[in-house]
């Protein structure tokens, strides 16, 4: 596969979301303000690009009996080391995340490509396949936060677009775009879009 | 060798874990001096938010530590609500003396409401004052809530019933659920609510569903948080604890009394 191919498949053409329905959870939690799904986004791309890496690296001398725990592993240490830096740089967002950093260890995409690729592949491949499907993962996460925080609190990375009735503006805000269910639904018209675009992404009946 | 011999395996496995623990290790110890830094700031800038001395969470290092400068720091014997003078607040752990046996004591398991099986015996209060007048008590509290222990702030106006505002700096609740408890709105419903009653007993009853004024004692009702009634419950447990006479009670007392 091309380096092209490799990096921005991920994007539309196979999206671990919106077409390999993984990592679904984390797409929930932390997308209700956008400024921590950018962050989030960050964090998954460096997480699965040297996870990926790495694997990729020893790959030849894993023994097969314990691969999946020689890839979790690697990931775990690098999600710890994720979470030791955004609380040392940015303690406010690392706060407001809370769990869900570390939950990135259990992110399927993770450590799926990890499984599906760079068990496969050379370290650079695997590096940019790890990077494209972060990618991939953090336009979906970074779509769902701009409509919900737009919509359930008026505002976008913390500052005001609609002024709030509560704050003596004119928009109601719609509570629900706070709340998981919300995120579904955008996810599920980004999933529309895609494959009114992407004909060839529908399951045949 | 095959990948798959035992002996492989084993190499593998133990060189991976090496390689790992080594640089998650490296990392941890590096960075605690900032991020100690940091928690030390968040605490005093939740302690300022419960306080309402300054409006915002973005606030910077030097407005934090500015604000900072109207609270003052004293120690007190929970045994006799009294001030503890041959210790120095500024290098006192309290979290450190909450769980070491010679600075703890415990609670007995019918008292402990909050659910933290031992607090320490000399804990701080923080006093705001404006005008050479103390103006607000600040009490530092925790309590268990569904899943973590839940460490706050809890300000009381000089009549020591009535709440000037409440704030966590630290929990491990459900974002979007439990984790409402540091939502503003909701803080917001705590002010000027009584923690004692007239003849100071604590009466905090945080109920299900909102709080309707006309019923009586809404005065000391505050709104549950819904999908988290035992966030809501751990919360209520944890402030009438440290406001009896186990927890804060004996120094509210002295305080009205006049004896700071």
């Amino acid at each position: 596969m091309s380096v092209k191919k490799t990096l921005f498949d991920p994007l539309f053409n196979n999206n671990p979301i919106a077409l390999q329905i993984l990592g679904i959870c984390s797409a929930l939690a932390v997308t209700t303000k956008l400024e921590t799904a950018l962050v989030m986004s960050v964090a998954v791309i460096l997480v699965t690009a040297f996870s990926s890496f790495f694997v990729s690296i020893i790959r030849n001398h894993i023994p097969s009996s314990i691969r999946i725990i020689a890839q979790m592993v690697v990931i775990a240490s690098m999600v710890i080391l994720t979470d030791q830096v955004l609380k040392a740089f940015v303690f406010d967002v690392s706060k407001s995340m809370s769990v869900y950093v570390g939950l990135i260890i259990t992110n399927c995409i993770v450590m799926g490509r990890a499984e599906g690729y760079a068990m496969k592949n050379g370290p650079v491949m695997s590096l940019l396949d790890g990077i494209g499907n972060g990618i991939g993962y953090s336009f979906i996460l970074i779509v769902v936060a701009f409509f919900r925080e737009l919509f359930g609190s008026g505002k976008l990375m913390g500052f005001t677009v609609f002024k709030t009735i509560g704050d003596g503006g004119w928009y109601q805000p719609n509570g629900m775009a706070l709340l998981s269910p919300s995120a579904f639904f955008i996810i599920g018209f980004i999933i529309w879009a895609i494959r009114t675009v992407k004909t060839d992404q529908i399951e045949a009946e | 060798m095959s990948n798959d011999s035992t002996v492989k395996t084993l190499v593998v496995a133990t060189a991976l874990c090496v390689a790992c623990s080594v640089l998650v290790s490296t990392a941890a110890v590096k960075l605690k001096p900032i991020q100690v830094k940091n928690k030390r700031l968040d605490v005093k800038k939740n302690l300022l938010l419960a306080a309402g001395l300054i409006e915002s969470s973005k606030a910077n290092e030097k407005e934090v530590n500015e604000a900072y400068t109207q609270v003052e720091t004293k120690l007190i014997d929970l045994s006799t609500g009294k001030e503890v003078t041959d210790m120095d607040p500024a290098t006192y752990d309290l979290e450190k003396a909450d769980k070491d046996p010679e600075l703890a004591t415990e609670i007995p398991a019918d008292e402990d409401i909050a659910k933290i099986k031992t607090r320490a015996k000399v804990r701080p209060v923080y006093l705001v004052k404006s005008g050479g007048q103390v103006s607000q008590i600040i009490l530092p509290f925790h309590g268990k809530g569904l899943w973590s222990t839940m460490y706050g702030f809890l300000s009381l106006a000089p009549d020591t019933q009535t709440v000037k505002g409440i704030g966590f700096y630290q929990h491990g609740e459900t974002p979007g659920l439990g984790g409402e408890i540091d939502n503003k709105k909701w803080q917001a419903n705590w002010e000027g609510k009584k923690v004692l009653s007239e003849n100071y007993k604590p009466t905090i009853d945080v109920i299900k569903g909102s709080v309707d004024s006309s019923t009586p004692g809404a005065e000391s009702k505050i709104d549950g948080l819904s999908g988290a009634t035992l966030t809501s419950n751990g919360v209520e447990a944890s402030v009438n604890y440290w406001v009896s006479n186990e927890g804060y009670g004996k120094f509210l007392a002295n305080f009205r009394a006049g004896g700071v």
